[in-house]
């Protein structure tokens, strides 16, 4: 077949050669992946390098921008044009950026402003980026256009003013974008726009006969932003030269087709995690029915994959430096899910997993976009061989248990953020930052007076009295109050965020890449917890005396004796930390939530550690005040003394049941510390990886 | 969970700490409190020992993940120690046999896992031959590999029923010429010699390991010395050339002991490729 002639085939169906299946009748990408994807169980002789343009545009990329922009923190940012999805026209990185297109504003790495989250948190980025803000611009979102900043506090009430300010919740996205939605790009490929409108329009009218009620305006609402932002979809592709009203044809539209829905969104949203989703084998339908037509090479699909990848890259956003202290860095967490089974038993390990870990090497490691693999111990050998391979060799891939993944959201699910899953264009998460725990504890033992300013944040609670030591079973019961006040704070800003966020800074295109009824959850979070653990062991099994000041603040402690620490597969301690988490999460349960949102909770705080510490005091386990926590489920630095896979498996006891948005464990190894060479350190990797994802076995006979 | 994670756009705040070489303590693990009389014929018998820690490592006491347990107690005073912690057998803590095994018996998933297993360490495993004996044979039942690192100078107290419960030996060959193992351990090398023969007699694998230390080990005729010993042993499969570092000098402080490697420098990458040169002359498998 000549190439012309598969054209003319290909106008006139874009879905030739895939089985058809309910996808074809309804939106059901999953359908689609299941009856066209093709599983692969070889290794990795068959990836092919970066072609010369990847390399001619990478290395200008580096030279012209990305150098540039480590030597002054913002590249470039414009003041005059609040971002949407059309608000730019067409921007390239060179003139050989031909392959896959399309930037945020018309020139690499520049950051546009983005204000329905908030005025000050852009004016104060603009600042520091050393650019003057345009008064205009100025006007019209603090006289004529009100944010999502302003609409939560004119409704925060005084307990949460009160607790924010002590720091016993921060980092609350209240002033910024919340994220953690995943659009299902892969419908802007798959359908085309013009179909998308169709079934949101048929929706949309689908109601117009029932009775006013404020969720059916609401709904009507939003259905018609969702319609506005995909008309903007095809207007902004059309500038770069692509009609995507009609389903992509072939890989390279494919590719481009995901890729401009996924850019729409962080044209038009600066949330703080902005994940892509699950693409892999999505994507290597339209590969492998190219390649088998002889239209594309092995390398002309590598390249594809570079392209994307390089551009997931350069996603930038306006953000102060504040926002930079908490979230360590300038994080924007395009997560790529990957791998992990099908519901009917076979491997989601597709050539294009493989591809995806490739530009890796091609491009050379990063920590965007955030390649997240489902881990299994029945993945094929080849690929787990490779994974292990390309972290030794760069350290970037995320691995997450996709046993519990699949259990509990499908086998069409992917990660927002770092370990937050959720079903494609199924559901999203209200993000709920986090709250500190461990705070908790110092507020229950000092009556809801703040250990750091003496100032009283909870009131109706009465200290730990006298001087003698601390008993157990008298500081659980106040922590347990305790714990009432601070997650009853905390869930109801929670609410008050989400509530104004869905009014004032709408993510209208992620939206549109949802099913209209979809499956909410808000996302909690907590801080601190292998300080609680360890405090709560020391209190149980040590001698805990509390140091006062002269107005009788707890203001630190003198531990003597031995006590368990969590993070050793000590039951003892282990099973302090797992109580921990199902009491916060049995009180967030008890709390009615906006939307009828599904409460989840993480145990992540993988980088906002040190903002957390530094506004903490002191601590039974011997944790010193003002020092920064360990990250998400970690032990406490140095506490844990018998090895990475002992710890392993204390933060495995805690129940994914009462942490359904994820659990984290941050571990450094060194290449040298997992073998003599290369081969023997793939095989210990892939040893500690599947032996981390065992199930529970305490048989201990 | 999420292992090796990578945090996108570099987590500055957190750095995990550096790999510990030995654990410390035994969490987790209930430990025994014995009158004296009572305690050394438990130890006698081999029903209780004295422990030092135990730790889940990996790629450092023989293959795969493994529960190393260190005992307490040894014989030798190598000037290189960085586990001097492990000298004294009266520092270590009491453990039951049965206790220990079953902590052992609750990595089985990780061992499967991981191609790993038991590695008694220590302090000198054979200077409580008898526990060791209990522990070895009750892992072999249950069907995990056993490993022990010795220095092999009590060589005579292990058992040929002991050598069927172990897998692999960790035999450390500290030094080629009996003034200078002497002189590095305070002991005599012809223990050590005779157990290795007897090894390899028996065609038990052994893993060889020498820690190069430069001023001390690490002159070629010592270690072409140390490698025409084990050249003569065709169970060895691999040779190991452990680099000598100062991560043990605090320990040394602590316990009040005279430390002799104060100024003694970790040896250079070349000098470990040519000690690791000496002993492929001969013919070894080398890392």
């Amino acid at each position: 077949m000549t190439i012309a002639e598969a054209g003319t085939v290909q106008t006139e169906n874009p879905w030739h050669d895939f089985v058809t299946g309910p996808w074809t009748e309804a939106i059901d990408v999953r359908d689609f992946i299941q009856r066209n994807y093709t599983p692969y169980e070889g290794d990795a002789s068959f990836l092919e390098g970066p072609t010369e343009k990847t390399l001619r545009v990478w290395d200008h990329l580096e030279k012209n921008y990305l150098s540039e922009e480590r030597k002054r923190r913002v590249y470039d940012v414009d003041t005059h044009t609040p971002n949407d999805v059309d608000a730019f026209g067409p921007g390239y990185i060179s003139e050989d950026d031909d392959v896959i297109v399309g930037l945020q504003t018309d020139v690499p790495l520049k950051r546009a402003m983005m204000p329905n989250g908030g005025w000050r948190m852009v004016e104060t980025a603009i600042g520091e980026a050393g650019k003057e803000v345009d008064p205009r611009v100025k006007e019209i979102f603090t006289k004529y256009r009100k944010t999502h900043n302003e609409a939560v506090f004119d409704i925060y009430t005084p307990r949460i003013r009160a607790a924010r300010s002590s720091h016993i919740i921060t980092g609350l996205p209240d002033a910024y974008g919340r994220g953690r939605i995943i659009g299902d790009y892969r419908r802007v490929a798959l359908y085309g726009v013009d179909k998308l409108i169709e079934w949101k329009q048929a929706d949309k009218d689908k109601v117009a006969d029932q009775p006013f009620s404020e969720h059916w305006a609401r709904y009507r609402e939003e259905h018609s932003e969702q319609i506005k932002a995909l008309k903007k979809l095809k207007k902004m592709a059309a500038g770069y030269g692509f009609d995507i009203s009609v389903p992509a044809k072939n890989a390279k539209e494919a590719v481009q087709w995901t890729y401009f829905g996924y850019l729409a969104s962080v044209k038009s949203q600066d949330g703080a995690a902005m994940s892509i989703g699950r693409l892999s084998a999505f994507l290597d339908c339209y590969f492998e029915r190219d390649l088998k037509a002889g239209l594309i090479t092995e390398s002309d699909a590598q390249e594809m994959i570079d392209a994307i990848v390089l551009k997931l890259r350069i996603v930038r956003f306006l953000r102060t430096i504040d926002y930079d202290q908490i979230f360590s860095g300038d994080p924007y967490w395009a997560t790529w899910s990957d791998a992990g089974f099908g519901d009917d038993g076979r491997a989601m390990v597709t050539k294009t997993s493989f591809r995806l870990l490739q530009t890796l090497r091609n491009l050379g490691p990063a920590p965007e976009p955030n390649i997240t693999i489902f881990w299994d111990k029945g993945l094929p050998k080849g690929y787990k061989d490779f994974c292990a391979a390309i972290s030794i060799e760069t350290s970037a891939i995320q691995y997450e248990s996709d046993k519990d993944i699949r259990a509990h959201w499908g086998d069409d699910a992917a990660i927002a953020c770092c370990v937050s899953p959720m079903r494609v264009g199924k559901q999203m998460q209200f993000f709920g930052a986090r709250v500190n725990s461990a705070k908790a504890l110092l507020y229950a033992i000092n009556g809801g007076r703040d250990e750091m300013s003496g100032k009283l944040v909870a009131e109706g609670f009465e200290p730990v009295s006298g001087d003698g030591p601390l008993d157990f079973d008298d500081v659980w019961n106040r922590y347990e109050k305790m714990l009432d006040w601070v997650v009853g704070t905390y869930v109801e800003a929670l609410n008050i965020i989400h509530y104004c966020h869905d009014r004032y800074a709408y993510e209208a295109i992620e939206m549109a890449l949802h099913d209209s009824d979809i499956v909410r959850t808000l996302g909690c979070g907590i801080a601190g917890l292998s300080i609680v653990a360890d405090s709560l062991s020391a209190i149980k099994y040590a001698t805990v005396t509390p140091v006062r000041d002269e107005t009788g603040l707890v203001v630190d402690y003198i531990t003597e004796g031995d006590f368990p620490k969590y993070g050793n597969d000590d039951d003892r301690a282990d099973e302090i930390a797992s109580t921990v988490v199902h009491t916060i999460m049995s009180k967030i349960r008890e709390i009615e939530l906006y939307r009828d949102a599904i409460p989840t909770q993480s145990v992540l705080t993988i980088t906002s550690n040190v903002v957390y510490g530094k506004a903490t005091g002191s601590f039974p386990s011997g944790h010193e005040k003002g020092t920064p926590f360990a990250p998400g489920a970690n032990p406490e630095n140095g506490m844990d003394t018998h090895g990475m896979v002992a710890s392993m498996l204390s933060v495995g006891k805690l129940d994914y049941n009462d942490a359904l948005d994820g659990i984290s464990l941050t571990n450094t190894i060194t290449p040298t510390g997992l073998g003599r060479d290369k081969e023997e350190q793939v095989s210990n990797l892939v040893g500690i990886l599947d032996a981390g994802f065992l199930p529970n076995d305490c048989n201990e006979y | 969970m999420t292992a090796d994670t990578i945090t996108p756009a570099g987590d500055n705040s957190f750095k995990s700490p550096a790999r510990r070489l030995h654990g410390a303590g035994l969490d987790g693990i209930t430990t025994e409190d014995l009158p004296r009389g009572a305690r050394l014929e438990a130890m006698r018998e081999g029903t209780v020992g004295s422990i030092h820690s135990w730790e889940l490592v990996t790629a450092v006491d023989g293959p795969g993940t493994r529960m190393t347990v260190f005992f307490a107690g040894c014989p030798l005073r190598c000037q290189y120690c960085h586990n001097p912690d492990t000298f004294f057998m009266a520092r270590g803590q009491l453990v039951a046999v049965e206790d220990m095994l079953k902590r052992v018996s609750r990595y089985r998933g990780v061992f499967n896992a991981t191609g790993g297993g038991l590695t008694l360490s220590g302090g000198e495993v054979l200077m409580q031959a008898p526990f060791a004996a209990r522990l070895l044979h009750g892992a072999k039942q249950r069907g995990i590999h056993t490993c022990i690192d010795t220095s092999g100078f009590l060589g005579a107290s292990c058992t040929d029923e002991m050598l069927e419960d172990i897998d692999l030996v960790l035999l450390d060959v500290k030094a080629g010429d009996p003034d200078l193992y002497e002189e590095v351990t305070g002991r005599a090398l012809a223990p050590t010699l005779a157990f290795g023969d007897r090894l390899a007699a028996r065609g038990t694998q052994v893993w060889v390991r020498f820690v190069d230390v430069p001023g001390l080990t690490h002159d070629p005729a010592n270690v072409a010395a140390v490698a025409d010993i084990v050249a003569k042993w065709p169970n060895v499969t691999r040779t190991e050339v452990l680099g000598f570092h100062q991560m043990g000098r605090d320990k040394w402080h602590d316990l009040g002991l005279d430390y002799k490697l104060e100024n003694t420098p970790a040896p250079t990458r070349d000098q470990l490729e040519a000690t690791r040169d000496i002993f492929r002359s001969k013919g070894l498998t080398v890392y």
